[in-house]
């Protein structure tokens, strides 16, 4: 009898196991789909631009507050750190460039899609999935109006623009917050402080390197937040499971493009 | 052109296993007002989805206007989905658009049309439904039935040749209800359309179908016209139309031995 439960148990523990691997493959062959036909259904988002600005306007200005404000506090955090390490070596005049490498190379990229996954993901996730749960995709469908032409593509866009420009927004704030504290606040020279970053940022492996990142990453958390809104079961438990999914995953998948993008530029 | 304008013919459907319908036979003669009636769950609104080509069957076939739905191209779906309009049963309006704009949304979409006749149509279909003052709400503003009727003139906007109703009366209020029912037979009588209408509300669909399909254990159970229906001695038919709580449609979900149940419970 415990043999047999125990029997049971095992066949039903390697049945989840394998349930959960086939769910797994199966929902990144269908997110692969979705990306594929919202790239071949994008010519809509172009030729009607003005559905793509709109939607450039719910994911990026309207998180411009959050990236503002994380910008400001990152830079501060990074100048008082940097400096109270650079200063042991006789290194203080640095700061400025380790505070400008630190954010155009890393923290811009990673950070603004963090907090993008979180604003702006989030909000994507949760309107689709509603739109889904209140049969408007499938009202679109039956007006011969293809939903990934006219909801998806524009959003998966917009958040493709959005996300360089946060970025860049976030490293321009964040060395201007790392400045404040640096020089006015620490003492560290004005001309040192900018002259060393403008000698020691390059072009290419930088910012070039860094706007690269948040373009993948704008792709990466975006085509997430829309296929986990689209592929969401149309009830409340089932959209809010999604919107949490989108948080989860667009997190680690950006930390995780983050280590191949960096080991890929640093090797080349 | 077909008499008919949608054939259902030996068409069966299921998922999961579970076989929703089952050989079934329909027609749809142009410009008639066809009522699929029956129980929750009989796959009423899958019918609609059918023969919107939302959904394939594994048999038989159903065509639109002469064209077999499931053997059309997405963009041969597209083009016969033109033709058609569908009222959801909750309206499914874009809740981002106004009303003005979610009436316009079909013609904007499909038409080319200037703005000054994108503006006068819509207004028309408004008034048409009786919410021409309505125009500048959002959908959160408005009540269940209006949101219904906004729903009802976005799906008259290009003048389809059918219109599908999926439950147009759940959940309404008896003066929405009247509102409706007179609104789906006289758009039907003044635009020449086909309505095929899916619901379970027997009075106000009587009123207003010429004739009704039955379905029941995945098949049309029983057919007619409303009045052939209402003196119907089949088992089904008349407990539907009486609203009888017990019947060849059991009160009781199916279950194992009540005895058994109380007494072999274990916490």
């Amino acid at each position: 009898m415990i043999r047999s439960n125990l029997l049971v148990s095992l066949v039903r523990t390697l049945r989840n196991i394998g349930h959960h691997f086939s769910d797994r493959i199966w929902r990144l062959g269908a997110g692969a789909r979705l990306f594929w036909l919202t790239l071949i259904s994008s010519g809509e988002s172009f030729r009607r631009f003005h559905l793509t600005i709109r939607e450039v306007y719910f994911t990026g200005v309207l998180s411009l507050i959050i990236i503002i404000v994380s910008a400001f506090f990152v830079g501060m955090v990074l100048a008082l750190q940097g400096y109270n390490t650079l200063q042991k070596y006789g290194s203080s005049e640095a700061t400025g460039v380790l505070v400008a490498l630190s954010l155009v190379r890393e923290l811009g990229p990673v950070v603004t899609a963090l907090l993008f996954a979180g604003r702006a993901g989030t909000a994507i996730t949760a309107e689709i999935g509603l739109m889904k749960a209140t049969e408007q995709l499938s009202a679109m469908e039956m007006m011969a109006v293809s939903p990934i032409a006219r909801v998806i593509a524009p959003r998966f866009w917009a958040g493709v623009i959005a996300m360089p420009i946060l970025a860049a927004l976030f490293s321009m704030i964040g060395i201007l917050g790392g400045y404040l504290v640096a020089v006015p606040l620490i003492g560290v020279d004005s001309g040192a402080f900018w002259s060393q970053m403008q000698a020691n940022v390059d072009w290419h492996d930088d910012i070039v390197n860094g706007v690269i990142k948040s373009v993948v990453f704008g792709v990466a958390c975006t085509m997430i937040a829309l296929f986990e809104g689209y592929d969401a079961p149309p009830t409340a438990e089932g959209v809010s499971r999604a919107t949490t999914r989108t948080v989860v995953t667009s997190s680690l998948v950006v930390l995780g493009l983050d280590f191949v993008l960096t080991s890929f530029m640093i090797t080349l | 052109m077909t008499q008919n304008i949608v054939e259902i013919d030996n068409l069966s459907f299921g998922y999961n296993g579970r076989i929703l319908h089952q050989g079934i036979n329909m027609v749809f003669p142009r410009g008639r007002v066809i009522a699929i009636m029956g129980g929750s769950g009989c796959g009423k609104t899958t019918l609609l989805r059918l023969i919107g080509g939302q959904v394939k069957p594994s048999k038989g076939e159903v065509r639109v206007d002469g064209l077999v739905v499931h053997k059309q191209s997405r963009e041969g779906i597209y083009q016969l989905r033109r033709k058609m309009g569908m009222l959801f049963q909750h309206g499914a309006l874009f809740t981002d658009l106004s009303v003005y704009e979610n009436v316009a949304f079909p013609m904007r979409e499909h038409t080319q049309l200037p703005e000054s006749m994108i503006h006068d149509l819509v207004l028309m279909k408004l008034n048409a439904v009786g919410l021409r003052g309505a125009h500048q709400l959002m959908p959160t503003e408005l009540s269940g039935g209006m949101s219904r009727r906004v729903a009802l003139a976005r799906a008259i906007a290009l003048d389809p040749d059918i219109v599908m109703y999926d439950e147009p009366f759940a959940g309404l209020d008896p003066i929405s209800m009247g509102v409706i029912c007179d609104l789906i037979r006289t758009l039907n009588d003044a635009l020449g359309t086909t309505s095929i209408i899916v619901s379970h509300d027997v009075k106000e669909t009587f009123l207003i179908a010429d004739y009704v399909y039955f379905v029941a254990n995945g098949t049309v159970a029983a057919e007619g016209t409303p009045e052939d229906l209402s003196k119907s001695s089949m088992p089904f038919v008349y407990q539907f139309v009486h609203g009888e709580k017990d019947g060849p449609v059991p009160f009781h979900y199916a279950a194992g031995d009540y005895r058994q149940d109380l007494l072999g419970f274990e916490a």
